[in-house]
């Protein structure tokens, strides 16, 4: 379970984040909500370590997050999907899967655990040799979901997995994460601008607006109320 | 009543300078000849760090070549000397001239090139060009190289001190063009393009050319502080030109502060008094003959590290600093005692 | 035509020393991106220290690999000391950094081991082979510096391509956050490329010492020369390196086989703004992004 209690971040004289206080539990799906410059991508990147704060508290099944560095806090079981998909262009797809499970599995398990990714999403395997530049927009999503995934995370943090994605592929991919999700022992909180397909999606939803939570309650909730989601989310 | 300078830029930094030449002309008339010398070579230096200050910090673009620039300007200088019976202030002209055009081949290469590339760059020029008077030896005359004249002082005055006075008045009137320059709209676009390419060229600004200029004015300074430095010894010879003088270049530019003129003060005494004080000191200490000249190598190399790493603005930047933290501590006290005294009942 | 011959041999066994700089200089860029101008001179330390261990009488061979591991510390503290703290700050300093780190070493090394100029001994003879009739300029000694530069070029490669260690310091070096996301020890691995840089350097000074002016500056041509055989291969790969090296042996052999030594420097720098001018990713790299 992810505890985030008062957490504040500043770029310089701006506060991306004020006292953002929720919590996200296994097996569900969290939406984080809110326009551009919500804060939204600043509290997966403090959650994950890139972003540093010394303000409030992010704690993740009873640890503490804040401090730790980036590579500890993935070590942990946290993964996170960044904001532009973060495939690395100059790696082949398979040498990509294969960096994520250097930390977790020993040599026989990568290979099987790659050969499972390959099967969770076929059109990949054509391209398994080749370099992840050679990849379109959605093929780069399915990489970097399912690298996200090899590593049996424990926290699945996803920053708008479906920008520049076809509504279908938008659907099938939401479809997937359900699916995994639903009876895991994962948490996964999605960060989305297109709140209508991630309200279908979630279990819980968090409404940001200039680094506050306008709002923290189930998704259905938040959908039913029309004035937040004209003020807020532009629906 | 305070005293105000007056506004207009040029004027200003005449008048700075007449002062200047004022306060030098009292204090090279007290010094020994010794002395005299060393000022002038502070004031040679001066104008070649301020060339290079303009280039780095203000513009940009790192030069690890100076020193080739200087060889071309004291090579120039003694070439005419040698063959030539022309007026003094021409030579000195044609020095700059000759440098300025090294510098615009080089800057037109330059202007593609980023940081660590460039660096590389000018590096090789560095070590390419004294080569070129190694291989023509009866033109560059080889190891024992070039001589010089010092035209002839007027009057009484001792030859270090005419010597020091050209060197000195070289150097303000170095100061005050580039201090206007800077001034002006060609100071603006150099600091538009070391700030933002990109943004400077949507601005209007002709990047390439601004570049280049930048490239040719600094070469033209280290070409006439390369004379100067060439009438100091008396003789020219590729020796005096290693990789070494464009790199303690580099250190004393940084130290003083990239990008300030003024900064460019303590670079040249570091570059003028350092192999002073580190010849002394190894005789102190009784080390080997050639120790000096690496102590005082190592010790610009410190400067270059330990600077980066703790106070990259250097000594201007840190006076500046300081300054302005002395300014805020003290007016801090002071509205404390106000406050204070005006609580009291 | 004899001429030709030996001019393009010896193009061709420089080229390979050039090489094993412009690895060097590679294998920091891509992973810091910063050119350590000082690698020349941690080359040129370490084959004084290996002279000192030659001169208390150690073996030859021992001395070498002796000095191979010490480039190999050497590269990973300075990159602890005195890179580390700029990372992400101006793009100049660590340039300057590094220069100021040349001239402190090549101090130390005249302070140290003074003026006199000393020589250094060779693995192999050094005089040319003879085929058929005549000698060509070709020694066993050449032939020694062919097999070291492959095998360690062989050697990175299949560092990088075959083992999970490559994998890491690639990915380190090509997307850092990214890989830190996925748990990788980035800082280590940055580290790593810059100890293995200081091993080809250290590898790089042992293999000219013997045929140059064995002095505190002996690396300084030797460093601009690899940046040029770096540039031409495009900073980012070996085999760039590779064959940046050998065009860079083989330009400069001609030079000063034609035109005399003297001007090899400056047949370097045409050589180098010509690329700069016509390519300036390198022959190798791929082509930058746009920039608006």
């Amino acid at each position: 379970m992810l505890e985030v209690q008062d957490l504040s971040v500043t770029y310089g004289a701006v506060n991306a984040l004020s006292s953002v206080t929720f919590s996200a539990q296994p097996g569900l799906i969290t939406a984080i909500l809110g326009a551009n410059g919500a804060g939204k991508t600043t509290l997966l990147r403090t959650i994950s370590g890139l972003a540093r704060t010394r303000a409030g508290s992010v704690r993740f099944n009873g640890e503490e997050l804040i401090g730790r560095t980036v590579e500890n806090i993935a070590r942990r079981g946290v993964s996170h999907v960044p904001e532009g998909r973060g495939i690395i262009a100059e790696l082949t797809v398979e040498e990509n899967l294969r960096l994520a499970t250097l930390w977790c599995l020993g040599r026989r398990d990568r290979q099987k655990a790659i050969d499972e990714t390959f099967d969770l999403f076929p059109r990949l395997s054509g391209f398994r040799r080749r370099h992840a530049s050679t990849l379109s927009g959605g093929e780069r999503q399915m990489l970097v979901i399912g690298r996200a995934l090899i590593s049996r995370p424990r926290l699945l943090l996803l920053d708008e997995p479906s920008l520049g994605l076809a509504p279908l592929v938008t659907a099938q991919l939401m479809a997937l994460l359900l699916d995994h999700t639903i009876g895991s022992d994962m948490t996964v909180v999605l960060v989305e601008q297109n709140a209508r397909s991630a309200l279908s999606v979630s279990h819980n939803a968090v409404v940001l607006s200039l680094g506050e939570v306008v709002m923290s309650d189930a998704a259905a909730v938040v959908a039913a109320d029309s004035d937040l989601r004209h003020h807020y989310l532009g629906f | 009543m305070t005293l105000r300078l007056p506004r207009q830029p040029m004027i200003r930094n005449l008048l700075l300078a007449l002062c200047g030449a004022g306060i030098l002309y009292f204090v090279t008339s007290l010094l020994s000849p010794y002395n005299d010398y060393l000022v002038g070579e502070i004031a040679l230096y001066l104008i070649a760090l301020a060339g290079l200050s303009l280039l780095t910090g203000v513009t940009g673009q790192i030069s690890l070549g100076h020193g080739a620039f200087m060889a071309v300007g004291a090579y120039t200088v003694a070439l005419l000397m040698t063959h030539t019976q022309l007026n003094f202030i021409v030579e000195l002209l044609a020095a700059i001239g000759a440098a300025a055009v090294l510098g615009l081949l080089i800057g037109v290469p330059a202007t593609r090139l980023k940081g660590p590339y460039l660096a590389g760059m000018t590096l090789l020029v560095a070590l390419a060009l004294p080569p070129i008077a190694d291989r023509w030896t009866t033109t560059f005359g080889g190891d024992q190289g070039l001589t010089t004249t010092v035209p002839n002082a007027p009057g009484t005055i001792n030859p270090e001190e005419w010597l020091a006075w050209i060197q000195i008045i070289g150097a303000l009137i170095t100061l005050v063009l580039l201090a206007n320059l800077l001034r002006s709209r060609f100071g603006r676009s150099f600091r538009a393009v070391r700030d933002d390419e990109i943004s400077a060229s949507l601005a209007g600004i002709h990047v390439a050319r601004t570049k280049v200029m930048a490239f040719v004015i600094s070469a033209a300074c280290a070409g006439l502080a390369g004379a100067f430095l060439g009438l100091s010894t008396g003789v020219v010879n590729t020796g005096e030109f290693p990789l070494t003088l464009s790199i303690q270049l580099l250190a004393a530019m940084v130290l003083g502060g990239t990008g300030s003129l003024m900064g460019m003060w303590w670079g040249a005494i570091l570059l003028v008094y350092l192999p002073q004080w580190s010849t002394s000191l190894s005789s102190h200490f009784n080390l080997g003959s050639g120790a000096s000249a690496y102590l005082a190598t190592i010790v610009f190399g410190a400067v270059l590290i330990v600077v980066m790493l703790i106070a990259p603005t250097g000594m201007q930047g840190g006076l500046r600093w300081g300054w302005r933290w002395g300014v805020s501590f003290i007016s801090g006290r002071l509205r404390q005692n106000l406050s204070s005294a005006n609580s009291t009942p | 035509m004899e001429l030709f011959i030996n001019i393009t041999l010896n193009g061709i066994t420089n080229g390979m020393i050039f090489a094993t700089l412009a690895l060097a200089l590679v294998l920091i860029f891509r992973a810091t991106r910063i050119i350590n101008f000082a690698q020349g001179a941690m080359g040129m330390m370490t084959t004084f220290i290996a002279s000192s261990l030659l001169n208390r009488g150690l073996g030859y061979w021992w001395a070498f690999l002796a000095v191979l591991a010490i480039g190999f510390v050497f590269g990973a503290l300075v990159e602890r000391v005195l890179i580390r703290p700029l990372q992400g700050k101006s793009e100049l300093n660590p340039v300057i950094v590094t220069i100021g780190l040349l001239v402190v070493l090549e101090g130390l090394a005249g302070a140290i081991y003074g003026n006199a100029s000393r020589g250094f001994p060779a693995a192999y003879s050094q005089s040319g082979l003879t085929i058929g009739h005549s000698k060509i300029a070709f020694s066993h000694f050449d032939l020694f510096i062919l097999v070291a530069v492959l095998a360690l070029m062989v050697a990175t490669l299949a560092l990088f391509r075959a083992t999970t260690l490559g994998l890491r310091m690639r990915a380190s070096a090509f997307a850092g956050e990214i890989a830190r996301l996925l748990g990788v020890r980035v800082g280590l691995f940055l580290t790593l490329g810059w100890a293995l840089a200081g091993v080809a350097g250290a590898l790089a000074g042992l293999l000219v010492a013997p045929t140059s002016s064995f002095g505190p500056y002996y690396m300084d041509l030797i460093l601009v020369y690899g940046f040029t055989a770096a540039v031409i291969g495009g900073l980012e790969s070996p085999v760039g390196a590779l064959i940046g090296g050998l065009i860079t042996g083989l330009c400069i052999s001609y030079v000063g086989g034609y035109f005399g030594s003297g001007l090899q420097p400056l047949g370097a720098l045409a050589l180098l703004i010509v690329t700069l001018m016509a390519r300036p990713e390198g022959i190798f790299a791929r082509p930058p992004a746009r920039k608006v």
